[in-house]
């Protein structure tokens, strides 16, 4: 049966926005279903793949493991925010120029995921970045790739590129 | 790297991949991302057991619950299910389907074969509606006893297809039994040869049942139009095929069928069989809206193609010097619920990189009681090469040979004939071996205790198949590549900058678009590593012709004859006066008929160039108290003939290789004795993350094939090595030999203690 709906007011990569969610609705089914933001994408819907991964307020979450209501005055980063107007962010470009996507399906999330290490950290070592990715699953890559591109990436974010 | 003499201005660069800012962005729709006016959300009921017989489905209680508009079953399916019919793949290899088998994978008819198996699908106005709905379907059986794996499917009396005929080399044999088909392939006289070796080794190997684990679920959404056009949008690694198997599931001509293929998370070969979209369609036909499917994870493993659990026999007999004289393979694969496992392309793998004079080879596809098996990464060869290149390591442990000198006298070469029939055009096994013997890290020295090195070399046949590509002029000299390969790993790339090679262009100013199946002409799957080879000839071939027309257009400007211009950087002119020139820019500014050239081409089934061999190298270090396996070092060395984008050929060879080391140490079903899967999420089924692994580091070695630029695919042979490679170093690092895939803490402590009890007092531990 369809279930009564919630008022939810929160963020999204930084526009004040209001939905209407079922209270047993994920936040990843809000995005994707609800607000149409489907560049996050359903892996597994347990937890376990990553690619759904967003920020909510300044922690990095599954969003299939969040439930829509709990996003009520909260702020939702995802990737359709990481661009901006001037360009790519310098990860995103980087993922480009080192070839770390092939399918792409994970490649959100492992943004997403990467963008929060290197707010906090921009000269992680390589035992960090495979250490914080761990929670990202690729099946195409064999992370190779995408670890060298992070560490990429923090050069040029410590550079200022 | 070694490297082909000719210079390339495009082939062998990096250039920004065309669909890459819709992938960092976001914006790029993938199967599940895709809505349209309208849309119902359909779920599906599955079989709860392994083996049985349906006696009813009460739908009404289903059909009550508000939101619900659609309920179907087999029973929906237009026509006789009874007939044979061609699919897209098997007109390659002139066999025929039973049109049942197909139907009952999606939907079941009469029996229940697997756990998962569809039995009948929902469309609501929501997803959770059509869950709920199918929770009051009711579901009639009577059990049977299961049967679920090879020996139970050869040797229990109970029969899962009443009407199955074995193909017993070649012929039908009717009669009860679980055996689909017998293949044998002889070379010689193996039983007299086995008599003069002076080593001979003989073992038994098995496999478990692993997933091709890609990260986007299955999902497909269907639109039945009143006026009886049936389009689906979908992820598939073949739009074309996927438009046929739905046309003869459906029971309509293909020209009913429009498939439109969206962006594709990942296949490996298991997006090449079609579950959701005759079900989307019958359900949008029953609604009169389109329906929309999309899997769970947990559907995904329990009901889509694994690639199977196998029985493996294989023996080889080498002489003193290390000359293999005999080789024997016997293996039996699960094909699961319906005929056809990889047993057959397995059979053509097991021995590939040798020359051996005497073989014999039984494969035997056997059915079980589980999920029909898929293709998945050079299917078969992987566990062929498990069992040949531990027993190999065996016999050159006995003669004291090194493990890659043997391999390399060994070697097949242009010339030497394989037992299931091919002789090898130019191949670069050779290469691959000597690249692995003369590379720093397999001369490397191993200075720390529980730490062994392991090699192995893997072959895969690669397929050619049809292609067909259409490329438009612009009038600013760029050109519109039209395709209808699914782009999985960077293929709309791959492909553009062969057709930019041709035309002088650059990488950015070719527009790749891979289009739907009413837009361009019958292309087969992106899988057998055919899609840079066959559909990169396709855009090579539509280039010369684009060139070619621009020739006869400046020819008629000129008023000389085509055969005096040339082309050459970028510039037409004319050999005989030095005044007449013109660039490519203006030249397609210039008034006219349009410029569409087209390249189609069909490049046989099996063995497109010759394949491509590949080989790994490892460095393991075993924990002796718990059994862990660490990968310290990894390369994998692969003939890509010319890559044409080295950066996503080293991502295939990386790829593969985590794969197989997923595969060698943690991937696997765990099924209960009725045939229940247990593990069947991405936290119970353990595919390798980002931190149980090194670099993966790769040497591309590039011996051409035919093709105009002499691509080979990469996109398989690079998985074939790994879990031997990791088994062998396994073996060096303990003493212990492995025999059965995973080998997870539990099989390597197992086996430290069964076999070498003084093992770890060795160890010092």
């Amino acid at each position: 049966m369809t279930q009564s709906k919630t008022y939810v007011r929160c963020t999204i990569n930084e526009e004040d926005t209001e939905f209407l969610c079922e209270p047993r609705q994920s936040l990843l089914e809000c995005l994707r279903d609800v607000l149409r933001l489907t560049g996050t994408k359903e892996g597994c819907n347990d937890g376990n793949c990553g690619a759904c991964t967003v920020m909510l307020d300044d922690r990095i979450v599954t969003s299939c493991l969040v439930l829509g209501v709990e996003a009520n005055g909260k702020s939702i980063s995802t990737i359709e925010g990481m661009a901006t107007p001037e360009g790519l962010h310098p990860l995103q470009q980087v993922f480009l120029e080192e070839a770390a996507l092939q399918c792409g399906i994970c490649t959100p999330g492992f943004l997403i995921a990467s963008k929060a290490l290197l707010d906090t950290n921009s000269n992680p070592t390589e035992e960090e970045i495979r250490f914080w990715l761990a929670n990202n699953l690729c099946r195409c890559t064999g992370y190779d790739k995408i670890v060298k591109a992070v560490v990429k990436a923090g050069e040029k974010i410590r550079e200022g590129k | 790297m070694a490297t082909t003499k000719k210079e390339y201005k495009v082939i062998g660069s990096r250039p920004i991949r065309h669909d890459g800012v819709d992938k960092v962005t976001g914006k790029a729709i993938y199967s599940a991302d895709f809505s349209i006016s309208d849309l119902l959300h359909g779920k599906i009921l599955r079989s709860p057991i392994a083996h049985g017989i349906i006696k009813k489905i009460d739908t009404s209680k289903a059909e009550k619950l508000p939101g619900v508009r659609a309920i179907v079953t087999a029973k929906d399916f237009i026509g006789s299910s009874d007939k044979n019919i061609e699919t897209a793949e098997d007109r390659n290899e002139g066999e025929t389907t039973r049109l049942k088998y197909l139907r009952d994978n999606v939907l079941a008819s009469d029996k229940l074969l697997y756990i998962g198996q569809p039995v009948a699908a929902v469309a609501a106005t929501s997803p959770h509606i059509a869950e709920e709905a199918i929770s009051l379907i009711e579901l009639e059986f009577e059990s049977l006893e299961p049967v679920l794996n090879t020996y139970q499917g050869l040797n229990s009396k109970s029969i899962i297809h009443n009407e199955l005929e074995t193909k017993e080399l070649g012929t039908k044999i009717p009669g009860k039994t679980n055996l689909a088909e017998h293949i044998q392939h002889k070379l010689g006289d193996p039983e007299e040869a086995f008599k003069h070796a002076e080593v001979i080794v003989e073992r038994e190997l098995t496999t478990e049942t692993v997933h091709q684990g890609y990260i986007e679920p299955h999902a497909a959404t269907a639109s039945w139009s009143t006026d009886g056009r049936i389009t689906v949008w979908c992820s598939t690694q073949g739009a074309f095929p996927a438009r046929d198997t739905t046309a003869d599931i459906l029971g309509v001509p293909i020209s009913q069928v429009k498939v439109v293929p969206l962006e594709i998370g990942g296949g490996f070969g298991g997006k090449i069989p079609v579950y959701l979209e005759p079900v989307a369609a019958l359900l949008s036909r029953a609604s009169a809206h389109p329906v929309k499917l999309v899997m769970s994870r947990k559907e995904v493993f329990e009901c889509t193609g694994p690639t199977p659990g196998t029985l493996m026999r294989v023996k080889i007999g080498a002489d003193k010097s290390g000359k293999f004289l005999a080789a024997q393979a016997h293996l039996e694969f699960e094909a699961g619920a319906f005929p056809g496992s990889p047993v057959a392309a397995g059979s053509y793998c097991v021995f590939a990189a040798y020359d051996i004079p005497n073989v014999l080879i039984d494969g035997y596809d056997v059915i079980v009681n589980k999920a029909k098996t898929a293709a998945y990464r050079a299917p078969g060869a992987t566990m062929a090469a498990f069992a040949t290149e531990t027993v190999i390591d065996e016999v050159a442990e006995k003669l004291q040979m090194d493990a890659a000198e043997i391999r390399l006298i060994n070697t097949a070469k242009k010339g030497t004939r394989r037992a299931d029939g091919p002789t090898y055009p130019t191949i670069g096994c050779e290469e691959v071996i000597r690249t692995i013997k003369d590379s720093e890290h397999y001369n490397s020295p191993i200075t720390e205790p529980h730490v062994g090195r392991g090699i192995a070399v893997g072959y895969w046949f690669n397929v050619g198949l049809e292609s067909a590509c259409t490329i438009s002029l612009s009038k600013n000299g760029t050109i519109n590549l039209i395709e209808g390969s699914s782009d999985i790993g960077g293929t709309r790339t791959s492909i553009a900058m062969q057709a930019a090679e041709v035309l002088g262009l650059l990488p950015e100013e070719v527009i790749p678009s891979v289009v739907d199946t009413d837009s361009i002409g019958f292309t087969s799957v992106t899988g057998g590593s055919r899609t840079t080879y066959a559909t990169g000839w396709a855009a090579y071939e539509a280039a010369k012709d684009v060139k070619n027309q621009m020739i006869s257009k400046v020819a008629g400007i000129w008023s000389i004859d085509a055969e005096n211009v040339e082309f050459e950087d970028g510039v037409f002119f004319s050999k005989q006066d030095t005044e007449l020139k013109m660039s490519f820019k203006e030249l397609a500014a210039k008034s006219g008929a349009p410029i569409v050239g087209r390249g189609s081409v069909s490049k046989g089934g099996m063995g497109a160039g010759g394949g491509s061999f590949a080989g790994a190298i490892v460095d393991v270090k075993i924990d002796p108290e718990t059994g862990k396996t660490t990968i310290l070092r990894f390369t994998c060395v692969q003939d890509a003939g010319k890559a044409i984008y080295p950066s996503f050929v080293e991502g295939q060879m990386q790829g593969g290789s985590v794969q197989g080391i997923g595969w060698a140490l943690n991937e696997e079903y765990f099924m209960t004795d009725d045939g229940r899967m247990t593990n069947s999420s991405l936290l119970d089924y353990r595919m390798p993350t980002s931190l149980d692994l090194p670099m993966i580091e790769t040497i591309i070695v590039e011996v051409p094939s035919d093709h105009p630029y002499g691509v080979r695919g990469v996109g398989e042979a690079n998985i074939v090595s790994p879990p031997a490679a990791v088994a062998n170093a396994i073996y060096n690092a303990t003493g212990v030999r492995q025999s059965k895939l995973p080998m997870n803490p539990a099989t390597i402590t197992k086996g430290i203690q069964d076999h070498r009890s003084d093992i770890l007092n060795s160890m010092n531990c």
